[in-house]
């Protein structure tokens, strides 16, 4: 019998068993990207019926760290850039949950960019969401990793001399398994994005473009936004690193130039999570490990039997 | 001069003079190169051995050392080792110093009284005017200072060739050494590799010390097998009888004593590790870095094995957040490092107090600042781990003194951290984790306490307070002893958010002032709580020496052991003195400590800084008594000897006008 009977319980959900009874008005801007983002995340979490308390939201900080307030499910709003090991920690201690990370592009990209490279490198089972304003929204407006080359600023009062952080390529480079980008202004190709994310095993990263009405006025509304899936322009198979690595690129330079491309860029069935190389290597238990704590039938070990080494 | 009577022996104290050259470039020697000459009175009996074992990284000093303590430990004695290592895989002048005696021993002793130099076979560069010296020799020359009078040396002519020491055999006539140079590298390439002149080594010392060769080779076999087992028992052997045919001129042997229960060789880090294990730690993350590296290495091996995970990532952050988030989803988890890693960790450590997360973190000082010496000990992180992280702390930190305050402080620190939802934390130091001593096996034999602390169930939780929305109330501020039980993801009913901003009890995010004051105080008071609780349990703060003293010495963690052993060595030659080993670091006991300062005329505050880190928190807490307290600060990278603390207490009970000659620091109390 396990303890964590929300996991798996198998209960029917529907979107608002996502939103919270007190406080559920998010303190974002109006016409602010972030809304589609808690949007596609609840509803892609009823279209595969997880149960809000099977579920752990971890988020940084920024204006989408707030997010965790606003979706009703076990939270962890950590700090900024600590999401992924955070979230990957509480995936190994109880692999049955469902865990989702969510943080900005200079949560993801800049402060926790390394951890993004290593927790991707690791493939877990888990979805990683960066809200991608190309902006440092919360501490108004100063340029981010995603700013865009020449880029002005309080901080940057003559244009970002640095060239933006490639998301995707990144991504892929490091290891991440399935890897999309999709937009706020295409609320139907969200959720559906994050739905794969979150049903895909391995670590999926989900670039998403998020407006900022408010530090980045100037900048495009990502619209028009064109599928590259649903385009006959684009032609390449999303299981093939080397034309994926193209596209990337591709899309990661045509939004500098107005050309706003969204879908699937990677999907890999067929690696191994790290759950799985973990257990193969007998370095991981096949049950999680925090049922261990409460099921009485386990005969816990005692360093008085590694003794023997010591004599 | 030695009777073979050793009962009658350990009466006897010889005082002799040791001179310890120190290379000293330092305020004090404004000559480049000159060697300054520096004086310890130095106490020591002949009826234990400190044997030193020397060579390069890489000659197998502390595979040999380790097992030649085994040796002693099975032989009957009671051990200690101390580990002297330079920061390199391949050459350099290590050393590992076994004390071995008939009684139970504290610390390292002062000096040494045999040395087995194999000299640096993987030396750089064997030139005098070399940056890093003439290498080669450096396990014969730089030892020879702190060798005893009396002392007895072997040597290896086949890489230290006697004709490079000329002044060695006067040296030796001077100070009643016993030289046996002898070739052990050819004896180890006759049967198999150079490599065994350390197994030579080790023949030709039990041959000098009367000791039988069983216990050596019964470890041997148990190490090793097929034909390098065989080899290695020729090269012992051959060296064995070889050196036992030898003209034999000293009257060193090997103590006796046979022990009355099992003994186990244990490390500091061994404890700390065991200690994680029988508490139901399983989950350990973890970057390298020495000294800490060892509790990370043993908890890895180990915990894979034991239905738990382990993982070794890419930087610090991500190690002491992994171990919150494993604990936040319930597992029993625990990360570490040593000063520089620690740094990185600052900030999911302020994380942990915030959002009362329970988490063990391991901190294995090492001589900072920045990279330090990174292989030598110091006890400057105290004040780094008490407060680091902005805002009010909020944490419980151990200082054990030996392995098995360690093993008995991490298991509390557990306790303490999952009852209380805060990180513990555990300080030791460099010299622990090179420190094996023997203990009685029985002393593990405990039960295991996997409880996971003040955690909910989910029956629980249909009784508790939920906000309207439904999410659990698990930072409820009207609660009793401060601490609010937490649920753990995946249960059914205990969702609630988790934030390092100020939150309401449901954990949603709140700047209300009410509200902030309300779980402040709550959170703060946990360490009022935990002072109760601890009130409950014997006190980890160690009292020593004559309770009627009117000189007292407080010290804390690892240098302990060496205080005990300067106020015995002052307690036989009539001289009162009382010390306090504290390892509560916080919560401190105030009353205990404030007793022991109040019941003695001067206190002497021993530890390994500059800057005196414990005796500024004492001032702190009593600065009513800044004229009793003076310092005693040791910081060039060695731990105290046992003569330097004596020197200084009988400096301070004189008066307090002259300065110590060895390299330590005399800070007077303030107002003398």
């Amino acid at each position: 019998m396990s303890a964590f009977n929300a996991i798996k319980s198998g209960d029917d959900v529907d979107r608002d068993d996502y939103t919270p009874a007190v406080e559920p008005q998010p303190t974002w801007c109006p016409g602010c990207g972030d809304f589609a983002v808690l949007k596609a995340l609840k509803g892609a979490m009823a279209d595969i019926g997880k149960d809000p308390e099977e579920t752990l939201l971890v988020t940084g900080i920024g204006c989408s760290g707030k997010m965790s307030s606003y979706f009703d499910s076990y939270g962890f709003h950590a700090i900024h850039g600590r999401t992924l090991p955070l979230a990957r920690a509480a995936k190994m201690a109880n692999h049955d949950l469902e865990v989702v990370a969510a943080g900005g592009d200079g949560d993801g990209y800049g402060i926790g960019g390394n951890h993004f490279m290593h927790t991707a490198r690791e493939n877990h089972d888990m979805t990683y969401i960066v809200f991608n304003n190309e902006v440092f929204g919360l501490t108004k407006g100063q340029s981010s990793p995603t700013s865009p080359k020449g880029h002005k600023s309080k901080t940057q009062m003559k244009g970002v001399a640095k060239d933006p952080v490639r998301p995707l390529s990144l991504a892929l480079s490091a290891g991440a398994s399935y890897i999309a980008r999709t937009a706020a202004v295409n609320p139907n190709q969200a959720q559906e994005i994050v739905a794969e994310a979150i049903e895909h095993d391995g670590f999926a990263h989900v670039d998403f473009l998020t407006q900022c009405p408010t530090w980045n006025k100037d900048a495009r509304q990502y619209v028009p936004y064109i599928d590259v899936q649903d385009s006959e322009d684009y032609d390449f198979d999303v299981t093939d690193r080397r034309e994926a690595a193209e596209m990337m690129h591709q899309t990661e330079q045509e939004l500098y130039e107005g050309t706003v491309l969204t879908g699937r860029y990677y999907v890999d069935e067929n690696r191994r999570t790290y759950q799985e190389e973990k257990q193969m290597r007998e370095e991981m238990p096949e049950s999680p490990v925090a049922e261990r704590y409460f099921d009485d039938s386990v005969e816990w070990e005692r360093s008085y039997d590694l003794l023997d080494r010591h004599m | 001069m030695f009777a073979a009577d050793r009962s009658s022996l350990s009466e006897i104290f010889i005082i002799f003079q040791c001179y310890s050259m120190a290379n000293d470039l330092g305020p004090g020697s404004l000559n480049f190169g000159v060697t300054v000459r520096t004086r310890t009175e130095v106490t020591m009996t002949q009826d234990e051995l400190i044997w030193r074992i020397a060579g390069g990284s890489g000659d197998g000093i502390d595979s040999t050392s380790q097992n030649f303590t085994k040796a002693l430990m099975r032989y009957g004695l009671h051990v200690i080792t101390h580990r002297h290592y330079p920061s390199r895989i391949r050459g350099g002048h290590t050393y590992v110093e076994v004390r071995a005696g008939a009684e139970p021993v504290k610390s390292r002793g002062d000096g040494f009284n045999f040395l087995l130099a194999l000299g640096d076979s993987f030396a750089r560069n064997p030139q005098e005017k070399a940056v890093y010296g003439d290498e080669e020799v450096k396990p014969l020359t730089e030892n020879l200072d702190e060798l005893n009078e009396g002392g007895v040396i072997i040597y290896d002519t086949g890489v230290l060739e006697p004709e490079e020491f000329p002044d060695l055999e006067a040296r030796a006539e001077e100070n009643d050494w016993h030289l046996y140079p002898i070739d052990l590298r050819s004896i180890a390439r006759e049967y198999g590799r150079d490599v065994m002149r350390n197994t030579a080594g080790v023949g030709a010392t039990a041959a000098l010390l009367d000791m039988p060769l069983g216990p050596i080779e019964e470890l041997m076999s148990e190490a090793m097998s097929g034909d390098i087992l065989e080899a290695n028992l020729k090269v012992l052997e051959d060296a064995h009888e070889m050196v036992l045919e030898m003209d034999h001129t000293h009257d060193l042997e090997i103590p006796q004593n046979e022990h009355d229960e099992d003994q186990v060789l244990i490390s500091g880090s061994h404890a700390i590790a065991y200690a994680a294990i029988d508490e139901g730690c399983r989950f350990v993350s973890g970057y390298p870095m020495t000294p800490w590296t060892d509790v990370f290495t043993i908890l890895s091996q180990e915990l894979e094995n034991m239905g738990g995970v382990a993982e070794q990532v890419e930087d610090e952050i991500a190690a002491a957040t992994m171990a919150i988030g494993a604990s936040h989803a319930g597992v029993k988890a625990l990360s570490g490092s040593s000063g520089g890693g620690f740094s990185l960790m600052s900030e999911p450590l302020g994380m942990a107090e915030m959002t009362e997360t329970p988490v063990v973190l391991v901190e294995a000082m090492r001589a900072g600042p920045s990279t330090g010496l990174p292989t030598k000990t110091e006890q400057a992180d105290l004040e780094h781990v008490l407060y680091t992280s902005q805002g009010d702390s909020n944490r419980v930190v151990f200082a054990p003194a030996n392995a098995e305050e360690a093993y008995e402080q991490t298991r509390r620190a557990f306790r303490l951290a999952y009852e209380y939802q805060l990180p513990a934390i555990v300080l030791y130091d460099d010299k622990m984790t090179g420190e094996y001593r023997n203990l009685p096996k029985s002393f593990f034999d405990r039960e295991p306490n996997p409880d996971p602390g003040s955690v909910v169930t989910e029956a629980d939780l249909e009784d508790l307070p939920h906000d309207a929305g439904g999410r659990y109330e698990r930072f409820q501020t009207d609660i009793e002893g401060s601490v609010s039980p937490r649920s753990l993801p995946g249960q059914r009913g205990g969702r609630f958010l988790a934030t390092g901003n100020e939150h309401w009890p449901d954990g949603q995010i709140s700047e209300d002032p009410t509200n902030r004051v309300l779980q402040m105080d709550r959170r703060v008071g946990k360490l009022d709580a935990i002072r109760a609780d601890l009130d409950e349990e014997d006190s980890f703060n160690t009292h020593l020496g004559d309770a009627d003293a009117d000189f007292g010495v407080l010290t804390w963690g690892s240098q302990q052991g060496t205080v005990e052993e300067a106020i015995d060595r002052l307690a036989d030659r009539g001289v009162a003195v009382k010390a306090l080993g504290v390892s509560e670091m916080m919560p401190m006991r105030m009353d205990e400590v404030r007793e022991f300062i109040e019941s003695v005329d001067q206190v002497l505050i021993v530890e390994m800084n500059a800057t005196a880190q414990f005796k500024g928190l004492l001032q702190k807490e009593f600065g009513a008594y800044a004229e009793k307290l003076s310092s005693l600060l040791k910081y060039n990278g060695n731990p105290f000897e046992p003569a330097e603390i004596v020197e200084a207490i009988e400096i301070e009970m004189d008066g307090g006008e002259a300065e110590p000659t060895a390299q330590t620091t005399l800070r007077r109390a303030a107002g003398d």
